[in-house]
């Protein structure tokens, strides 16, 4: 018996690259697998334990996308490059990227809830012959609360991709200005034969709104796929906090169907 | 139960076996602390390390559940330094743990959650239940609000002895080969140690068969009531025999130290900030909803998921230690009534 799945392991801080005042990625080095929309447990000893997507991965190293609300992420946020992070993980079931194959992919994504999704925009981006093309909205609040900015651009320019970013209520070049659920009539549905699949992400209100409009634009429920966030402690199926009736969110989540999300009451 | 082989021993004759049982085993019973209780002269009853047979209380319920010994209240997990996090010691002994026929069915849950749920086993519970035996008690008298029989945990196969009270003596029944040279001096009685047949209680333990069902049940008015009645103080799920949520917490020992300790507490899906997420937003802000979310779990999410019956051993210490009063078999009693409703078709507003 040496396997403990809470316990956290030391790694090293390799970089923190921050995007907000108040939200920093961090990069830490890893060599586990990991799926595109998964998550870790990070821990600061003597703070606590949070669980934080994974914003992107690559060849030794995984990046963390946090904003700064509480004891735990205001501990990280002292970090500096070099430090010791404890992470353990990783956990949820992640997008089911092999549904995207050969398919239009629809994304649409309001504030951190960009994070979960980032690494399969970017797989997305590289290899554009995975997915046959790619609507991207994606929401923030205003000029200072833009994430991944390099990002943006890299998909703004792809061929493959079509991208709308807007602010909630600011003029600001390369946005517009209004809600993500303003734009849904904009993505063609009709022109896509029925070959696709739209991601949602984002807070819970905006996640309802957003599903509202893709049923409005005749979107089939089961092409919906949500990532949900719901309090979690321990990320493996014991500490109950997550728990939705017989729906554990990060065991079974946290990326839920829509036909299944729905009725997800809390 | 199949029937064992039976012995009779004098109290004296009890406690020179639990001395002998002491050299492998830490033993456990329910022991009542005189005043201990939440009120002025109240005793509470709770599950010790015992070293003698007199310890142990037959004649009253405990007061807290058989599970904490395997998950107390507060548990150290993890000693951590700057750079490490190093698990806590393991017990050392095997342990012996005296409990009712529910206490002990209510073991088969907490092992459902800590140890299949998801395929993954909780470290620190595997740790403990693997050294576990148990030594049943009968219920010659049972208690105010047991209904054990309505959830079919009256019965068990999972003991190793039986232990019966009898008066300055005791039956002692082996089910487990590896106690049997404890008894060779002594010769068998004839008598079958027996578990509750019958409760006074009956419940009629509702079954939901499906999510829809269940979320119906959520709109229905029958649940505004605990918004006025229930104070939302978690004592019903802390002394509940099957409820297993908990918090991950650290403490350090000084302000200025970088070492510590990272501890598993006892938590309730009754209380404020259960399901507290970033930005202070909560899935349940009204009591009635925790209420529901409590209930609904152990009648229809449980079974949901795991498809082994109630959420429940009937044990009755939810009622006993609610300071409201409320009958958790009353609302049992009210959702029954309530699916009947949905059932046949009618609407609330
Ligand atoms: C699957 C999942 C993925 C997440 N991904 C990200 C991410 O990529 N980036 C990011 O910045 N945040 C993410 N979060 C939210 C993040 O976990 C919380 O912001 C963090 O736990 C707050 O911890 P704290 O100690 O700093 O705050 P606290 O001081 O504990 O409290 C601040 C607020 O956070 C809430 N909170 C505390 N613990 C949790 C918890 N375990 N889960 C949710 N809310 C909690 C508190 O109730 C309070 O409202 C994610 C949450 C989940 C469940
Ligand atoms: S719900 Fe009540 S009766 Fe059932 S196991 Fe828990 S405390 Fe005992
Ligand atoms: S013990 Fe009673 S008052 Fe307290 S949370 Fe449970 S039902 Fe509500
Ligand atoms: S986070 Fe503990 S059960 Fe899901």
């Amino acid at each position: 018996m040496t396997n403990n799945p809470v316990k956290p392991t030391a790694c090293k801080l390799l970089d923190i690259m921050p995007q907000t005042q108040t939200e920093w990625t961090f990069r830490v080095k890893n060599n586990l697998p990991i799926k595109h929309g998964q998550f870790m447990q990070l821990s600061l000893p003597k703070v606590g334990e949070a669980p934080i997507s994974i914003s992107g991965f690559g060849d030794g190293y995984v990046d963390f996308t946090i904003r700064k609300v509480g004891k735990v992420t205001d501990g990280l946020f002292s970090l500096k490059k070099g430090d010791n992070i404890f992470i353990r993980g990783c956990y949820g079931n992640g997008w089911p990227t092999e549904q995207f194959k050969n398919k239009t992919v629809v994304i649409i994504a309001g504030g951190t809830g960009v994070s979960p999704v980032k690494s399969l925009v970017n797989m997305l981006c590289e290899h554009s012959n995975y997915a046959r093309n790619i609507y991207l909205i994606l929401g923030f609040k205003n000029s200072h609360s833009i994430l991944f900015a390099d990002e943006l651009k890299k998909w703004q320019t792809a061929s493959h991709f079509h991208v709308i970013y807007t602010l909630d209520d600011e003029n600001y070049p390369g946005f517009k200005k209004g809600l993500v659920t303003d734009f849904i009539k904009e993505i063609p549905f009709a022109s896509f034969d029925n070959e696709y699949e739209c991601i949602i992400v984002g807070p819970p209100i905006m996640m309802k709104f957003v599903g509202m409009g893709l049923l409005m634009n005749k979107v089939p429920e089961k092409k919906i796929w949500m990532s949900f966030e719901r309090k979690m402690s321990c990320g493996i199926g014991k500490c109950g906090h997550c728990r939705i009736d017989e729906t554990y969110v990060c065991l079974d989540g946290p990326v839920f169907n829509y036909t299944i999300g729905k009725k997800l009451i809390d | 139960m199949k029937h064992a082989q039976t012995y009779q021993l004098t109290v004296n004759e009890m406690n020179e076996f639990l001395e002998q049982l002491s050299k492998k085993y830490d033993i456990y019973a329910p022991v009542r602390i005189s005043c201990g209780g939440r009120y002025a002269k109240d005793d509470s009853i709770i599950y010790q390390p015992i070293n003698t047979y007199q310890e142990i209380e037959f004649h009253e319920r405990s007061t807290y559940p058989l599970k904490e010994v395997l998950t107390p209240i507060t548990q150290t997990l993890f000693y951590f330094t700057e750079d490490e996090f190093k698990e806590s010691k393991s017990p050392q002994k095997d342990v012996l743990i005296f409990g009712r026929a529910c206490d002990i069915n209510s073991i088969k849950i907490q092992d459902q959650i800590y140890l299949q749920n998801g395929g993954i086993e909780d470290y620190f519970y595997k740790r403990i239940r693997d050294k576990i035996k148990f030594i049943l008690m009968d219920c010659p008298e049972q208690f105010e609000g047991c209904f054990c029989c309505s959830v079919g945990a009256n019965k068990t196969d999972m003991q190793s002895l039986a232990v019966s009270d009898n008066n300055g003596s005791a039956y002692v029944g082996i089910y487990d080969s590896d106690f049997n040279n404890y008894f060779a001096k002594y010769s068998a009685v004839d008598h079958e140690i027996q578990t509750p047949l019958e409760n006074e209680l009956k419940v009629d333990y509702p079954v939901i068969d499906n999510l829809d069902l269940a979320n119906k049940l959520k709109e229905h008015p029958m649940w505004k009531e605990f918004d006025a009645r229930c104070i939302g103080c978690g004592s019903c799920t802390v002394s509940c025999s099957t409820c297993t949520c908990f918090e991950t917490t650290d403490i350090v020992y000084t302000q200025n130290a970088h070492i510590g300790e990272r501890r598993r507490t006892c938590s309730s899906c009754m209380v404020d900030g259960f399901d507290k997420v970033a930005g202070g937003q909560s899935f349940r802000k009204k009591t009635s909803e925790k209420y529901r979310y409590k209930i609904l779990h152990k009648v229809y999410g449980y079974n949901a998921r795991f498809h082994t019956g109630p959420m429940c051993v009937g044990c009755g210490r939810c009622s006993a230690r609610c300071p409201e009063l409320i009958s958790y078999p009353a609302t049992l009693n009210k959702l029954s009534q309530a699916i009947k409703e949905i059932k046949g078709g009618v609407q609330h507003d």
